[in-house]
């Protein structure tokens, strides 16, 4: 260990950084139990037991957050998870390199486009008066519509603008498990005589199959944690009826209604459903199939 | 080979092939088609955009949205704002990422699987977001330009990104013969294994350089001067709030221009908000899926 002295010298500044911004906000997170007073601190406010909870599931918002956010949470995993898989099992069937590697150039490039450009191009094309979307509605002789203000789009809008955002960028995994086949599968498919649509089904599936369910695995331990900036920042008065979820709601009330105790606390109940819903599925993995996170 | 997979394919498999192809041109293009909008709607003038003319080629081409983006005094400031948060804040990400993965990635680093213990518990749970806006604020951060880097200094999944390649790209032999040399662990880190470990080091630059220029919410609850405020907030006020200078507005006369001149500046805005990340994307592609795929398969 003397031997070796400089580099535990080295850590120690990356490890004070986790502790100051990391674990100090989480013995912070007791204040959800307390009636945080700036002056006293995190751990000097007086103790109010289970109260901030008791009031959030009280508020006549609960049910309409806790169904908005779950509803938005599984429309984007229904949609949003296999998208990916799609695009790389179609990708894979792809002979010819150069088309192969447009797609995946292509399709990856909208990664990169911050959250802020994407709400503002959504809302560009969706505004009845300058996008084309608006210009394909007139031509079918169909009404302008406004899209951002119809509270029954919004979910469909954010899970839709997120698969056109991310799926290039969720395929990279898949195709590199698919790079990782025996091709000696192949070789045995093709002597039994399997058709192209037979090898997917029988061997490129099963092959992505440890990759996918551990991405499962981590998309359904995030699953409250719905794209917040991106929700927040498509929001509107006329569409908070399915706009608002939970994050949301706690920033506007926590930050900006500087109600610090009552928002950490449906922060917490937030985070508790995650982990309940990770250690769930995680479970389930592991008795189904081999694959799982531990 | 060739011959074989082209006369003796049976028909099944050919429309199976032919809807595979036709699949991915219509993803390619529904891809393609809204950046390409976007960049010739930026193109052309004020009224060809709001009288929903460009569906394709820029019409009446003119440079009119890239030259009120230019006189916007806030546009830029907040873009030279962001190049300095970018770059500064990626200088401290690497440094304490390398400083962190480099000794987890060592056998003999004594605690190590301690170290990861704490750092995996990070991933799973955080204190939420007002427990840290309380501690950043406790720390005297606020409306401050440490607040758009201190509190992102370090992401724990890039930690574990460089771990692994660490790990499986630098010989253990390579060490010990530095070793029996008499060179220093630090010697041995700066000399030996950072030069070998540029794609690692582009991958760490690239994604970090990406959150920073993308970022908006930590501008958003952490500053409060103008003068501080990243491109993000900027196209954020002028985007999707639609708020824009109340003196641009002089006389009734001049709305209607006005109007056409503020929804061309959009397309405009978000070209020159996009394009510094977009344009470095295709040379640095190939580091960018290996880093994707360390992260996600050895993690």
């Amino acid at each position: 260990m003397k031997r070796h002295w400089q580099l535990y010298l080295l850590v120690l500044l990356p490890l004070a950084y986790i502790v100051i911004f990391k674990y100090v906000p989480m013995y912070g997170a007791q204040i959800a139990f307390r009636d945080f007073s700036p002056i006293k601190g995190f751990s000097g406010s007086d103790w109010v037991g289970m109260k901030n909870f008791a009031d959030f599931v009280q508020t006549p918002n609960f049910w309409l957050l806790i169904k908005n956010t779950l509803l938005i949470s599984l429309y984007s995993l229904a949609i949003g998870f296999p998208a990916p898989i799609v695009l790389a099992l179609a990708l894979n069937e792809v002979r010819s390199a150069r088309f192969k590697k447009t797609v995946q150039m292509v399709t990856f490039a909208p990664y990169f486009i911050s959250t802020v450009v994407m709400v503002s191009m959504i809302i560009l094309f969706l505004s009845p008066r300058l996008g084309f979307i608006d210009l394909i509605v007139r031509s079918l002789g169909m009404e302008s519509i406004n899209f951002m203000g119809v509270p029954h789009y919004f979910r469909s809008i954010f899970v839709w603008s997120n698969v056109w955002q991310g799926i290039g960028y969720g395929a990279v995994i898949y195709l590199a498990a698919l790079a990782g086949v025996n091709p000696d599968l192949y070789e045995a498919a093709k002597v039994d005589g399997a058709s192209r649509f037979q090898k997917v089904l029988h061997i490129d599936i099963p092959g992505i199959m440890p990759a996918a369910t551990i991405l499962l695995i981590l998309n359904i331990g995030q699953m409250m944690n719905v794209g917040f900036e991106k929700i927040y920042l498509m929001q509107n008065p006329l569409n908070t009826s399915t706009s608002e979820v939970i994050s949301t709601y706690v920033y506007k009330i926590g930050l900006l209604g500087a109600n610090f105790s009552f928002s950490a606390a449906v922060d917490l109940f937030n985070s508790v459903i995650n982990l309940t819903l990770l250690l769930t599925v995680n479970y389930i993995a592991r008795r189904v199939s081999e694959n799982s996170l531990w | 080979m060739f011959r074989a997979s082209a006369i003796k394919e049976p028909p099944g498999d050919r429309v199976f092939l032919l809807l595979v192809y036709a699949f991915l041109t219509i993803v390619l293009l529904s891809v393609l088609y809204p950046l390409v909008y976007i960049l010739s709607s930026s193109f052309s003038s004020p009224q060809a955009v709001i009288s929903g003319r460009v569906w394709l080629l820029p019409v009446e081409p003119s440079l009119a949205g890239y030259k009120a983006i230019f006189d916007n005094p806030q546009v830029v400031t907040g873009y030279a704002n962001s190049i300095f948060y970018t770059f500064f804040g990626v200088l401290i990400n690497v440094c304490l990422t390398v400083m962190l993965a480099y000794p987890l990635s060592k056998s003999t680093f004594y605690g190590r699987s301690l170290i990861m213990v704490i750092l995996v518990i990070t991933m799973m749970f955080s204190g939420g977001l007002i427990p840290t806006y309380l501690t950043v604020k406790k720390l005297g951060l606020i409306d401050t330009r440490w607040a758009m880097m201190l509190p992102v200094a370090l992401a724990v999944w890039q930690v574990i990104i460089a771990r692994t390649f660490f790990q499986s790209n630098i010989p253990k032999e390579l060490g010990e013969a530095a070793e029996l040399d008499g060179c220093s662990d630090l010697g041995f880190l700066w000399r030996v294994v950072l030069p070998l470990s540029k794609p690692i080091l582009a991958v760490l630059v690239l994604m970090y350089a990406v959150g920073h220029w993308n970022a908006y919410f930590d501008a958003l609850i952490y500053l409060k001067s103008p003068d501080l405020f990243p491109l993000q907030i900027i196209l954020r006020n002028i985007l999707i709030l639609n708020s824009i200078d109340a003196s641009m507005m002089v006389d009734a006369n001049k709305m209607a221009a006005m109007q056409g001149l503020r929804d061309l500046l959009k397309f405009s805005l978000i070209v020159v908000a996009t394009v510094p990340v977009l344009a470095i994307y295709p040379f640095v592609q190939k580091y960018f899926v290996q880093g994707i795929m360390i992260g996600s398969l050895k993690g």
